[in-house]
């Protein structure tokens, strides 16, 4: 990859109303990666992409464009465009006059105009759209006029702000596998945000997973899913089951009141840690042949697995396994040394990876104030 | 229930109308009479278009209701944009306030108010009372600005700030943000409220009559001058003219509101 | 962000400086007015003096809250028979109210003169039949022509409000009262008119405010013969000797039109303005 760094955030903070969003947050962005900002609602990354789109001013930091401080640069400007999370296409032009706003602004010959658009058209897959009014258009294709009306300015950088949140899912899919192939083709560098950890996992090269205004861990896709950093990276990434554990040496782990070993090391000796599992690393074995044994509580059936809740000792466990066992059943537990992965302990230990309380609906019930919360304070 | 309710309703209608039927009857009257109908005549008809004074004060009626729209628009979009942009509630509270005190004081009050206020700078300055063409002006802009902000500031309200960020991240200034954008968006909620500028203005008789002179006379002045004493039919002539101007307009409103709604049916009707 | 700020300021500043000169500055002087004498010294005469118009003020109100009253009585019925019409009468009726709302008040009071006026059509009609011999019956003059132009020139006013209120009712409400088993009074009673509050409100307001100020009314119809607080101020500004105490009947009017509208939004939660 192109280590060329393109923006550069220094120590930014921001703060609504004496309520800290940024806490002296840094991130290097280089040129032509897709990096997403991925975190619950509040955690701060919308604030980041306005600050780097410049609809934000940190109240301390520096933000560097090529090496140039931007901080106070207007967004008309910058060599950033933005997708706005409802698209914000005008509704008093047509999907033409839309596209060709940057352009006609900067004076662009109307000839060349013609041109482009037409390209941008064919690149979204909107070719005969031109005269169409974008209040006719569905979600998805305003999507692809509101793309095409930031990358036909051939911005250095796209923000794009949640832009998928609201289409339905199937469409989501494809829109994530088209968005991909246009960060390709147009080798343009794409900074992403959302709250979908699955969608930040499919697109991105690097993923910034944020808390309560804070960069948590910086990785590729597949480091941050199997190197958590600490238990709420564990937690918001995939399912997890996570342990107080104590580290006995380098190699060896004691949880659950039991001794394993694994693959971890650096630690201090007897220091205590957080231990996360995943639940489809967990094998379901008779109770006698069992690393661990509990009992089943709770048994859904998700299409290519089975979800099953096992109490071990008032610890409640998640595991998925392809084979089906019974409530109220004992079954024994063994788990791989590869599969035990060892985190720090940090500010987040303890909050997350129990699943006693664990319902689909919870999660969901839980998320809803929250995110009004994200809009008010974020408007 | 369905017939009670009709004859209800064409009982009070007729009591609102039967004043106005009458005295377009009866403007086509050849006699000066209230009582009986002696054959059909425009006379007073020609009479009021023989009336200088009459045509002028249409005149300047019109002139009035043009310019001070037109003001009261610019001033009312400019208000609305500032009342909406103003980060603390309570001071974008306060404005809307007090710009709306000329819709909710009696007009008596306003126009004794503004009349005070051009006597009282005229007796600081020591000039002559200098009320006028631009007196009225002045007063009609002012008693228009609040309906202009009430039909233009939900407009505001109701964008989504993020059109205006697009425009800002697509290379406009805030200036061209402000044309290319945010006013077409505003612009049904803007020309409306020129509308209602426009009839108020035409419609005005109290603030005016405080706060003009003999020499710049709008038609309702006209009117309160043609009818202190006694009862003229030209003036008969001239309501029956004003209530069916009212109507033609109405009716071109009404009827191009339901055109655009039928329209719109048909469009929605192509489309599934 | 200062500099944004300062941009604002300079682009609201043509507003800002209007109101403050033509909006604040007339009901200053309004004050100054009303608490000087003539000479312009500091003068509570025109305050004190307000005592004398106790009656006028007095009838005033008696006028205008009776008018009102009547106004809501036949407005509201026909504001919910309008609402009930079909959608195609719907817009003929509403052409049909507008109508008055929109021809000047002088061209309406005055018609309604051509009815009640001695030798006008009510008095020549009832002579017509002999009900009246060879004497002329002369309404104007009467409290009742007062009153009733009054009614007659702002029903309009009352009935809008309350019918675009009425309109907006979603059926369903009804639909569920009636399914909880109110009968169609006790619908009305218990659903309909507390839902339509926000535009009976503003419809008593917007019949209150320009009876209680009007002048050409009760100069027309009244014969001269009523003075309410509209023709005492509008008399007062004839002469400017009189001008402070115009002023100081012009504030008191307006304090108490301002109290009365402050106890009348107490009974909506609705922020709706009073339009017309």
């Amino acid at each position: 990859m192109n280590k060329d760094v393109l923006i550069r955030l220094n120590g930014i903070s921001k703060s609504y109303d004496g309520e800290t969003v940024l806490d002296n947050m840094d991130l290097e962005i280089h040129d032509k990666e897709f990096i997403t900002l991925l975190g619950p609602s509040g955690c701060g990354k919308t604030t980041t992409l306005r600050i780097i789109g410049g609809f934000e001013t940190p109240d301390t930091g520096d933000v560097f464009f090529n090496g140039e401080r931007i901080n106070d640069m207007p967004p008309y400007q910058r060599q950033v465009n933005t997708v706005f999370q409802r698209y914000a296409l005008f509704p008093h032009l047509n999907v033409f006059d839309n596209i060709a706003f940057g352009l006609r602004v900067r004076k662009t010959p109307s000839e060349e105009i013609r041109t482009k658009v037409k390209e941008m058209l064919a690149l979204v897959n909107l070719r005969g759209f031109e005269k169409r009014k974008v209040t006719t258009l569905s979600g998805g294709q305003q999507q692809r006029v509101a793309i095409a009306r930031a990358l036909v300015n051939q911005p250095k950088v796209l923000l794009l702000d949640e832009p998928l949140a609201a289409l339905d899912l199937k469409l989501r899919k494809d829109m994530q596998v088209e968005l991909k192939n246009i960060q390709q083709t147009t080798g343009i560098t794409f900074v992403f945000v959302t709250h979908d950890q699955e969608e930040a996992l499919s697109m991105s090269d690097t993923v910034v997973v944020m808390a309560n205004g804070r960069i948590q861990q910086i990785g590729t896709p597949t480091d941050i899913y199997n190197e958590p950093v600490n238990a709420f990276v564990a937690d918001f990434i995939g399912e997890s089951n996570i342990l107080d554990g104590v580290m006995r040496k380098d190699f060896a782990v004691r949880f659950a009141g039991h001794d394993f070993v694994c693959v971890d090391g650096g630690f201090g000796e007897n220091e205590a840690v957080d231990v996360v599992i995943r639940p489809e690393d967990v094998d379901v074995v008779a109770p006698e042949k069992g690393m661990l044994k509990g009992d089943v509580t709770g048994v859904t059936f998700k299409g290519v697995h089975y979800e099953i809740i096992v109490d071990v000792e008032g610890f409640k466990w998640m595991i998925q396994s392809t084979d089906y066992v019974a409530e109220g059943q004992t079954i024994g537990l063994s788990i791989d040394p590869d599969a035990i992965h060892i985190m720090k302990k940090s500010e987040f230990s303890g909050m997350f990876g129990d699943y006693s309380s664990f319902s689909d609906e919870f999660d969901k019930l839980d998320k809803l104030p929250e995110e009004d919360a994200e809009e008010s304070e974020e408007e | 229930m369905k017939n009670v309710s009709r004859i209800y309703m064409t009982l009070i209608f007729l009591l609102l109308y039967a004043p106005i039927l009458v005295v377009i009857f009866f403007s086509f009257n050849e006699a000066e009479s209230l009582s009986h109908f002696e054959g059909f005549s425009l006379s007073w008809y020609a009479e009021l278009f023989e009336d200088d004074e009459a045509l002028t004060a249409l005149r300047n009626s019109l002139i009035l209701a043009v310019v001070s729209s037109l003001s009261a628009t610019v001033l009312g979009v400019i208000a609305a944009f500032a009342i909406d942009r103003t980060k603390r509630k309570w001071v974008a509270r306060a404005m809307e306030s007090v710009s709306n005190i000329p819709m909710m004081n009696p007009d008596i009050v306003t126009g004794v108010s503004m009349m005070l206020l051009f006597v009282g700078i005229a007796a600081i300055i020591h000039s002559q009372p200098f009320l006028g063409v631009w007196t009225m002006i002045v007063a009609h802009t002012t008693f228009n600005l609040p309906y202009v902000i009430l039909s233009v500031l939900p407009k505001f309200r109701e964008m989504d700030r993020s059109l205006s960020e697009a425009a800002l991240d697509l290379g406009c200034t805030p200036f061209k943000t402000f044309f290319r954008v945010e006013l077409p968006y505003i612009l049904p909620g803007a020309i409306s409220g020129m509308m209602i500028s426009f009839a108020l203005s035409l419609d005005d008789f109290v603030i005016s009559h405080f706060v003009s002179s003999p020499d710049f006379r709008t038609l309702p002045l006209y009117i309160y001058n043609q009818t202190v004493h006694d009862v003229k039919f030209s003036m008969y002539a001239l309501c029956t003219l004003i209530v069916f101007a009212v109507l033609a307009v109405l009716i071109v409103v009404n009827v191009t509101g339901s055109f655009r709604a039928s329209r719109q049916r048909r469009k929605a009707g192509q489309r599934q | 962000m200062k500099k944004q700020n300062a941009v604002r300021g300079a682009v609201a500043s043509p507003y800002l400086v209007w109101t403050l000169l033509f909006i604040v500055a007339p009901l200053l002087f309004v004050l100054w007015f009303a608490f000087t004498d003539a000479s312009g010294a500091f003068s509570l005469e025109s305050i004190k003096g307000l005592s004398t118009y106790g009656r006028t003020f007095v009838m005033s109100i008696g006028f205008s809250l009776i008018a009102t009253v009547v106004c809501f009585l036949i407005g509201y019925p026909l504001a919910y028979c309008m609402s009930k019409a079909s959608a195609r009468s719907r817009s003929l009726l509403l052409v049909l109210l507008m109508l008055p709302m929109w021809t000047s008040l002088l061209v309406r009071t005055y018609a309604l003169m051509a009815l009640l006026d001695n030798g006008g059509i009510i008095s020549n009609a009832l002579s017509g039949i002999g009900l009246l011999k060879d004497q002329h019956l002369n309404f104007i003059g009467t409290e009742g022509a007062v009153i009733l132009g009054m009614i007659y020139d702002f029903l309009p006013y009352m009935v809008l409000p309350i019918y675009t209120s009425m309109t907006k009712l979603d059926v369903r409400y009804i639909e569920a009262a009636n399914d909880l088993g109110c009968n169609g009074l006790q619908t009305m009673f218990r659903v309909i008119l507390p839902l339509t509050r926000p535009g009976i409100v503003s419809g008593l307001t917007m019949v209150f405010v320009p009876s209680i100020s009007t002048f050409y009314i009760s100069q027309k119809l009244g014969g001269g013969s009523f003075d309410l607080i509209g023709d005492t101020i509008e008399r007062q500004f004839q002469n400017a000797v009189t001008y402070n105490t115009g002023a100081a009947i012009s504030l008191v009017m307006m304090v108490l039109i301002l109290i009365s509208i402050g106890i009348m939004n107490r009974f909506t939660d609705s922020q709706e303005v009073v339009v017309r």
